[in-house]
């Protein structure tokens, strides 16, 4: 892209001209099959009719169940442009050998794995994980929707802001060329004179107070909704590290907010934190940022590690071994979690005594882990276990992750670490526990209760195709790396000129091949399992026999979720009422009081995103205009009492007795 | 084998009084006038003291100063917190308090992390910079 | 701990009507926001704390603070505290015009340390002390900036509060949201004695 070395600013549209339309025939191209499907989509929803639906129903909805759907569906469409970036990566690097420039140059090279990693883990990771969080917490907790419901509205809708910020960049503009934790002095004005580090810090800013928001909404709803009995230690376990996961968001985005307010003001105002000049020190971005960034780490693999909990013992049939182990373990990760973030630069140059001093704890946090490992081992231990698909994640995580956290362990030893930090075994150590525990997870948990969100089970046979082509192409694509990275190849490389390393870069691409089809797969099992989903149907409510509460609806459950409150008297509840033989209660239906839907959060969400664009683009009419639309529509919602209504006891008992005609043909 | 945790059966009962149990119309606690004007004379007290003792030139150890008006703040924190934030172990189960522990825990970890990490880097990679980091003042 | 319960444990469904406390959540939702806050000051005394000496051959603390001014705003933050106080009690004595009275003082207090505060802001930036100087001077101004703006917006929020009061009185919602803004009044009180203390104070010693 050319871009003017002075950048001319007008008032009426900043920094905004034809400039900013890449001159690039990969991004043209995917602009017009953007295009082209956005207007398919768009004539297909006007065609249906299904606006207003949109709306009603799913945009202003309040209701938790739908928000966490519409969340885990952003993750799943932002998944599908992370891996188109890397695979394109993986090609470049592929090709890239013999004095070939390989076909991305530079500045667009070093866009796409920032892109990769931003994407990757704020609009993919974070948005699956709070979706699922969102789905199930209120209805392992017996309760009917989140404490506030709003909230839970507007957060998601700020999640979606910064996802469409960070899309744009694609076609107007460029992102930042500074990987995915924009480090100054690189990311400060001076050496990233254009809008790619400021897509990528509104872009942030936006969603993050989505994130943190959610987390404090998720928090509380655990804290004071849980049913009568349900004592701390009769949570279910995901529910337990849902709860962590939340304290550790409330905690650590904070840190992550003010960081980048500071680097915005280094760019924006000309203040002197962390640029070369007047006292700045640019260390001390890299130390802040990974005081977010560690316990983020966390934030993304303990609600996983529910997942696999409540996997394992719902698969082997068994109450899970070392319940209590598995809460304290999780607790002991949450505080340690904020005491290893100096890892991540032991290189800088702190010297030895603060350089032990992270690596020990940095391996003491390993040891929590693997207590739960064992844990999950110890409850499939003479169990017959089930190897339906969310079983089988569960195992090919626990064989991936743990390969994945010994490397971790290694990179946590200061001297090991100065040889291998920033290169391709740091890139394959993340990958391998985040794909191999985060995702993995992810998808066990949609396999596992995609009936109860849906009503019916996702087809097997190519579920399997997907877990296969997945398992198998993510060692192809990433053991590679290892040995890559132990000879010496540092990561973020656009050309290489030594042509031995040729071969394994060759593999890892096809290992990416593999996952391409892996990913295909499971979009045709997706599609197979609608079109199939009448001979897919869970009448029950409960297929896989499950413990915890959720199980105890309908599938998909009632707006309400819960027409009585369910009371708890021990761990795995749901198990309990089916030991003991309970029965639907049976009494005098009464009206239930739930929250209003409500447009509110669409629109402040909106003016928040167009705030965001102008800063970017140097339009500050735009953005006061913005700015004020944001802090004015939130005045006049909180005019507005009226947030809640009764579903009439009418419409319970229609309901209930639909539910109870559904269970008798399902047993019949 | 399924089973049932049997302690914690009879914190059943007593939960849902405490949760259903608050009074109050809002369910929090307002203080009254005399913890209200006990608190604002403490903390009048407490910020006469160390802005006296600065604007009078301090004592003869700045580092006697530093810690005299360091610790008169921490004290002064106190009192705002429970005479004007009302905490105490109560409210919300308990829930606020562990919150706020919560906070404070991490917040010394950040701070005493940061400037811990900061001088030995700075020791280190930035040796020319070093009079200006290391004093307290100018 | 893994005692096998064979009888049945009661009752598994709460049939009885409760009544389910409304707003139950707001208090603690709205104090662990505030703890979020906090975390954010931290990283801003963290930066000030590490950054603070960088003078840049510049004005440092001794050459720019005017103890006097800060003692005063100090002086007006504490009254608009306790002014507020006095708005809780009149509210829980359900006098609403005693409670905007009191709102309307705290408001005037409110607004007169951020006039100071914008006083000294551009008296430092007219003497060339602004927050590009240097990057004791950019960690000072973000501190006690981010401050302000907080300030600024309780002010907005009081505000708001008391069209509300004036609109709908003291029902059980605005008692609600008078409680929480009463939370976000006394912690940034908390945050100002951390600012006088490790700004203003330490920097003259």
């Amino acid at each position: 892209m050319a871009i003017p070395s002075e950048i001319p600013t007008t008032f009426l549209l900043g920094r905004l001209d034809w400039h900013a339309i890449p001159q690039d025939p990969i991004v043209w191209a995917t602009g017009v099959v953007v295009a082209i499907g956005g207007v398919a989509m768009l004539w297909m929803l006007h065609k249906y009719r299904l606006w207003s639906y949109l709306w009603t129903e799913w945009f202003t909805s309040v209701d938790h169940k739908k928000i966490g759907i519409m969340y885990i569906v952003l993750a799943l469409v932002m998944f599908v442009r992370g891996f188109a970036d890397a695979i394109m990566m993986r090609l470049q690097q592929a090709i890239a050998f013999n004095g070939s420039e390989g076909y991305l140059n530079a500045h667009h090279y070093d866009q796409i794995f920032s892109a990769h990693g931003v994407i990757m883990i704020f609009f993919v990771a974070m948005p699956f994980v709070t979706g699922l969080m969102n789905f199930v917490v209120p209805l392992q907790i017996g309760a009917r929707d989140v404490s506030f419901p709003f909230l839970n509205n507007f957060s998601f809708w700020m999640t979606v802001g910064g996802a469409v910020l960070t899309m744009m960049s694609l076609f107007v503009g460029e992102f930042a060329q500074t990987g995915w934790l924009a480090f100054p002095p690189l990311s400060g004005l001076g050496y990233s004179p254009y809008v790619g580090v400021d897509y990528y810090i509104w872009g942030l800013q936006v969603a993050g107070v989505g994130t943190t928001l959610s987390g404090i909404n998720l928090l509380v709803t655990i804290i004071k909704m849980r049913a009568p009995g349900m004592t701390m230690m009769r949570m279910p376990i995901f529910t337990w590290t849902a709860l962590c996961t939340n304290i550790l968001i409330v905690a650590s985005f904070p840190v992550l907010t003010a960081t980048l307010v500071l680097l915005t003001l280094d760019r924006y105002v000309g203040t002197n934190f962390f640029t070369n000049d007047l006292g700045g020190n640019a260390m001390m971005y890299v130390n802040l940022i990974w005081i977010w960034g560690h316990p983020e780490v966390y934030i993304l693999i303990l609600p996983l590690f529910g997942v696999y909990s409540e996997v394992v013992a719902t698969f082997t049939g068994k109450r899970l071994f070392g319940y209590t182990s598995m809460v304290y373990a999780t607790v002991c990760i949450t505080i340690l979690s904020y005491l290893v973030w100096l890892h991540h630069f032991f290189t800088m140059g702190s010297g030895a005594s603060v350089n032990s001093f992270f690596g020990i704890t940095t391996m003491i946090i390993s040891v929590p882990t693997g207590a739960k490992i064992f844990n999950w081992l110890f409850t499939m231990y003479r169990s017959r276990i089930r190897f339906e698909l969310p079983m089988m994640w569960t195992v090919a995580f626990m064989l991936t992750f743990v390969i994945g956290g010994m490397t971790g362990v290694l990179l946590a030893v200061p001297p090991a670490d100065f040889v291998l930090h920033n290169s391709l075994f740091l890139v394959a150590h993340f990958h391998n526990v985040i794909i191999g525990g985060v995702l993995f997870g992810l998808f066990a948990a949609v396999y596992y209760w995609w009936p109860k969100a849906f009503g019916f089970r996702l087809d097997p046979w190519w579920g399997k195709v997907s877990f296969w082509f997945w398992v198998v192409g993510f060692w192809t694509a990433f053991a590679p790396l290892y040995v890559l990275g132990l000879m010496g190849v540092t990561r973020r490389m656009r050309v290489f000129d030594d042509p031995g390393l040729q071969i394994w870069f060759i593999i890892a691409a096809l290992g990416a091949v593999l996952i391409a089809i892996g990913i295909a797969a499971m979009f045709i099992q997706f599609g197979v399992s609608i079109m199939r989903r009448d001979q897919l149907r869970d009448e029950t409510g409960d297929p896989w026999n499950g413990r915890t509460l959720e199980w105890a609806t309908s599938s998909p459950p009632p707006a309400y979720n819960f027409a009585f409150t369910p009371v708890s008297h021990g761990l795995d509840t749901w198990w309990d009422m089916k030991r003991f033989g309970q029965t639907r209660p049976r009494a005098e239906y009464l009206p239930i009081h739930m929250p209003k839907n409500t447009g509110a959060g669409v629109v402040i969400a909106a003016f928040a995103t167009i705030c965001g664009f102008a800063l970017v683009w140097y339009i500050w009419w735009l953005a006061a205009l913005s700015f004020a639309g944001v802090v004015i529509a939130s005045i006049a919602h909180t005019f507005n009492y009226g947030r809640d209504y009764h579903i009439p006891a009418a419409e319970v008992r229609a309901t209930e007795a639909a539910r109870d005609r559904q269970l008798a043909s399902a047993r019949a | 084998m399924p089973s049932i945790q049997a302690e914690g059966d009879k914190h059943h009962a007593t939960r849902r009084a405490e949760s259903h149990g608050n009074h109050h119309d809002d369910g929090h606690d307002h203080g009254s006038l005399r913890s209200y004007m006990t608190g604002f004379v403490l903390s009048v007290i407490l910020t006469a003291i160390p802005f006296a003792v600065v604007m009078g030139g301090g004592f003869e150890s700045r580092l006697l100063t530093a810690a005299v008006v360091v610790g008169l703040a921490v004290v002064q924190i106190l009192v705002h917190m429970v005479f004007f934030l009302h905490m105490n172990t109560r409210s919300d189960e308990g829930w606020t308090m562990m919150a706020l522990i919560f906070t404070v825990v991490i917040l010394v970890i950040v701070l005493a992390g940061s400037l811990w990490v900061m001088y030995h880097m700075n020791t280190n990679m930035m040796p020319q910079m070093n009079h200006e980091a290391l004093g307290l003042g100018s | 701990m893994s005692t096998v319960s064979q009888t049945p444990p009661g009752t598994f469904w709460e049939t009885e009507p409760h009544h389910h406390h409304e707003g139950a959540s707001t208090s603690i939702g709205f104090w662990v926001y505030l703890m979020s806050d906090c975390l954010m000051f931290a990283i801003l005394f963290a930066t000030f704390g590490v950054l603070g000496g960088s003078y840049a051959a510049g004005p440092g603390p001794k050459d720019l603070f005017d103890l006097e001014l800060v003692a005063l705003n100090t002086a007006f933050l504490l009254l608009s505290s306790i002014t507020y106080g006095f708005a809780m009690l009149a509210m829980v004595k359900n006098n609403r015009n005693g409670t905007l009275a009191w709102l309307a003082v705290t408001l005037v207090f409110g607004l007169a340390f951020l006039g100071v505060e914008l006083y000294e802001f551009n008296h430092l930036i007219h003497l060339g002390a602004g927050p590009q100087r240097s990057a004791f001077l950019s960690s000072f101004f973000a501190l006690v900036g981010t401050h302000g703006l907080h300030v600024a917006f309780g002010c907005l929020w009081l505000v708001t509060l008391m069209i509300q009061v004036r609109q709908r009185g003291l029902i059980p919602a605005n008692r609600r949201r008078l409680s929480c803004l009463s939370m976000f009044w006394h912690f940034l009180d908390v945050i100002w004695i951390g600012v006088f203390t490790f700004v203003y104070l330490l920097g003259m010693i």
